[in-house]
């Protein structure tokens, strides 16, 4: 009692030292009303969802906010047995890639698409950063629907940022590299001559979200970190931080640490359109894959694209200029009215606010400090709005409220700063816990941000939750910003690295939601539509089980003359029609996952016996009262046996005299 | 309708509570999307067996003595799809009750009803809780149009006989 007296003694003096200071303790006094805030009743729904980078998982996670429960993790670039994402037949298209098939990626910035500047509740984009490929998930399924391989890129991480009415899906390559086409095969003191960066602008169809690379854009061989796109009177704009200007190739943290300032770019992407109507695209040869989902024929298809459209920064006037940014900038965020690009350098100690007025002012008046590589550089006082001064150390990211304020993240003094657009003058700081990198505000990227909370996204959670051996859970905290003050309310822990996030209010998207998919309208060649055609057919040594599966059984649930050295594909059908009935399928001793297939759907597992015997069959998610009668046996014998083929359900075999 | 919609929600809610609390996970949300299933029509007391719950009644079903040969056929394909996993067309019980008889059992918009609106309906109908406590197996929404039903009901009458 008396050593819990002394402790909070201790932990007020840490506590007001903390406030004169930048707090680094875990137990910083949370204000009464912030479980309440937080609280989201059993059965109750949560007023946002909020859609979460799932870091190296390669994964992306839903959650509800402001409960901060995870509602569901979407297999996008890595393989999920659970689901059975890329170990299906029908699933693993979506991770071919020009290097062939990978079981992973690492996933970075989660995008909701746009009209007008507002999200608008059709589809979440995200990158993956090292084989680079952008991926489209669906709000109705809440699955990847799409996945496209960006070529001449490499760690794609300035992605996928869009444009106001998802005309494009934007992608930067964060390392140089020689083009594609090029012959890569040279020494690595030549980067200055044959490093270049890449630029993707991937349209979107405005309908069934279809997305290509429209053009690509060749720039210096610089580091292009982030990106946003322009909106309002910026809108045809889009811009790009760059570091390593120094064009560094070796020990970058403190070679590409040099100069004072490196870059902003803006690219005049509707320039950019006039060029390619022009005929100025140069198309050169390129290997990668457009995978695409279909919700109809239950499948996946890949296809390998070999050209792609090239405009050149250097060759090409007004396409590309830069601004002047100190210190290796991050973020690269634009405010709601369009007019604001805040530029935050990582090892600057102010954070400086770009005008895009006075950017297109100098642009006209030429007012060029000289050039980079051929593309003029503005002159820094000619751009610059302001500089937020003594912000914290460490900037990374801002978004913005709807009452022009920004918030900025300071990832080496670990803590979220609300500042002023206009006057720039800093209004509160809170603490984070720790090291934090993106933040998110729903809408906070958009012409309408919809500002009651805020969340931070941590790379260090150190003592924040129980722990749990060498490895720690990655965490984000959620921030009430309805009033002047931010106010923590939660800590909620989050799979993978968060990096960055985008939230949306539930009510746009909840009554969307795909419940089932109709039977009729399945049109995967191996649907089986009714128990009546189950069957199972063998072509030489590969052998296809149309199955079903319903309540409890599946049909045939028996099947015999299944022969070493047989390739046996299970196509199995869930018959049901009703919301929340998946059916599982798993086969002892496959060298695969299960399959976990929804209402209406049909997906395929291969399996290659490895032995002779009886192998069972059963469904893995429980399904009903039955459920665990639900399995059945494969007869698997020798090579060259004379066991026939059959295939049967509900034929049992009479007590006395047991089956051949 | 968001008053509808919460005053089905209580309604549902107090059958729960009237009933004990169903263990079964939801399987959806039929009582807001029945349009037919009025607020009073959720109370267990006021549940009509010979009718069932639902949108189907003796006005809006009424069948001609001899089949209609297209809307069967059209059923028995329907029937193959969604209900054959579970049912046979003899009296035997696989998953569910065989199926002969069963239009001299129960009225059209009886079957009709439970087909469209299952969950409501086993929740409610003595005859069914009684029929789940021998199958165990809640007999799935199939998500059934309206047309679809009724063809169903035609494959039914095909199988007991009607010419």
């Amino acid at each position: 009692m008396k050593t819990n007296k002394i402790t909070l003694v201790i932990l007020t003096i840490v506590a007001i030292f903390a406030t004169s200071c930048r707090p680094k303790n875990a137990g910083t006094a949370i204000k009464g009303d912030a479980a309440n805030k937080s609280y989201v009743a059993p059965g109750q729904y949560d007023e946002y969802y909020n859609f979460v980078s799932g870091g190296f998982s390669g994964q992306m996670s839903v959650y509800g906010l402001p409960s901060g429960r995870l509602l569901r993790v979407i297999p996008v670039f890595s393989i999920d047995p659970e689901k059975g994402w890329g170990y299906s037949e029908e699933t693993k298209p979506m991770l071919n890639t020009s290097h062939g098939f990978i079981p992973w990626d690492d996933a970075h910035h989660p995008e909701l698409s746009q009209t007008n500047g507002e999200i608008d509740g059709k589809w979440c984009f995200i990158n993956g950063n090292n084989t680079p490929r952008v991926a489209r998930i669906s709000l109705k399924t809440f699955r990847t629907e799409e996945i496209i391989e960006l070529p001449n890129s490499a760690g794609n991480h300035s992605s996928p940022f869009i444009t106001e009415n998802t005309e494009y899906v934007v992608a930067g390559t964060r390392f140089s590299v020689p083009p594609d086409n090029a012959n890569g095969d040279v020494p690595i003191s030549s980067y200055k001559e044959n490093f270049k960066g890449y630029i993707s602008f991937i349209s979107v169809g405005k309908e069934d979200g279809k997305m290509d690379i429209a053009f690509q854009i060749e720039c210096p061989g610089v580091n292009f970190d982030l990106s946003h796109s322009g909106k309002g009177k910026s809108h045809g704009w889009s811009f790009f931080s760059c570091y390593n200007t120094e064009q560094a190739n070796t020990l970058l943290e403190v070679n590409a640490s040099q100069k004072d300032k490196d870059f902003i770019m803006a690219v005049n992407w509707k320039k950019a359109e006039e060029y390619l109507k022009a005929g100025k695209g140069k198309k050169i040869p390129a290997k990668y894959v457009s995978n695409t989902y279909s919700d109809i024929t239950h499948s996946a298809k890949s296809e390998m694209r070999t050209e792609v459209t090239v405009l050149n920064a250097k060759e090409l006037k007004d396409l590309c200029y830069f601004m002047p940014c100190p210190k290796s900038p991050h973020g690269c965020d634009v405010d709601p009215t369009g007019e604001y690009i805040v530029g935050s350098g990582k090892l600057a100690a102010l954070v400086p606010v770009f005008s895009f007025d006075k950017m297109i002012k100098a642009i006209e008046a030429k007012d060029f400090a000289g050039d980079y590589d051929g593309i003029p550089v503005l002159k820094y006082e000619s751009v610059l709005y302001g500089e937020v001064k003594k912000p914290g150390l460490g900037p990374l990211h801002t978004e913005f409220d709807d009452k022009g304020n920004a918030y900025t993240s300071f990832f080496v003094s670990s803590e979220v700063v609300k500042w002023n657009i206009k006057d720039l003058k800093v209004i509160d700081r809170v603490p984070t816990y720790y090291s934090v990198g993106h933040l998110c505000i729903p809408g906070g990227d958009t012409k309408k941000p919809s500002a009651k909370y805020l969340i931070a996204y941590n790379k260090i959670t150190k003592d924040r939750y129980l722990p749990t051996g060498p490895e720690l859970s990655q965490s984000a905290q959620l921030y009430d910003i309805s009033g002047e003050k931010m106010q923590l309310i939660l800590d909620f822990p989050t799979i993978g690295e968060p990096h960055y996030g985008q939230a949306l209010p539930a009510e746009m998207i909840k009554n969307n939601q795909v419940k089932i998919f109709k039977i009729e309208e399945n049109k995967n060649p191996y649907a089986t539509k009714g128990e009546g055609e189950s069957k199972v057919v063998r072509e030489g040594n590969k052998v296809h089980v149309y199955m079903t599966a319903i309540r409890s059984h599946f049909a045939p649930d028996n099947i015999e003359g299944i022969k070493m050295g047989d390739e046996v594909f299970f196509h199995v059908t869930n018959l049901e029609q009703d919301w929340d009935v998946p059916h599982g399928f798993a086969v002892k001793g496959s060298n695969n996952a299960e399959l976990l297939i929804m209402p209406g759907e049909t997906q395929t597992l291969k399996w290659i016996p490895d032995r002779v015997g009886m192998i069972p069959i059963y469904c893995t998610d429980f399904c009903s009262a039955l459920h665990q009668e639900m399995q059945g046996y494969v007869r698997v014998s020798p090579a060259g046996s004379k066991t026939p083929l059959t295939f049967s359900v509900g034929k049992q075999a009479p007590a006395e005299k047991p089956a051949q | 309708m968001r008053n509808i919609k919460i005053i089905l929600v209580f309604a549902a809610v107090g059958f729960f509570i009237a009933c004990g609390g169903g263990n079964q996970k939801p399987t959806s949300d039929t009582p807001a999307e029945t349009p037919a299933a009025a607020p009073e029509k959720a109370d267990a007391a006021s549940y009509d067996p010979n009718r069932g719950e639902g949108k189907f009644n003796e006005q809006n079903v009424t069948l001609d003595p001899k089949l209609n040969v297209a809307m069967a056929e059209a059923g028995e394909k329907i029937v193959g799809v969604k209900c054959t996993s579970c049912h046979k067309m003899t009296e035997e019980r696989l998953v569910g009750p065989g199926w002969k008889g069963v239009t001299q059992r129960k009225t059209p918009h009886w079957i009709m009803n439970f087909i469209t609106n299952p969950d409501a309906m086993i929740d409610k109908d003595p005859e069914l809780q009684a029929q789940l406590e021998l199958c165990l197996v809640r007999m799935p929404n199939q998500s059934l149009a309206d047309e679809e039903a009724r063809n169903i009901v035609e494959f039914m009458r095909k199988n007991d006989g009607i010419k």
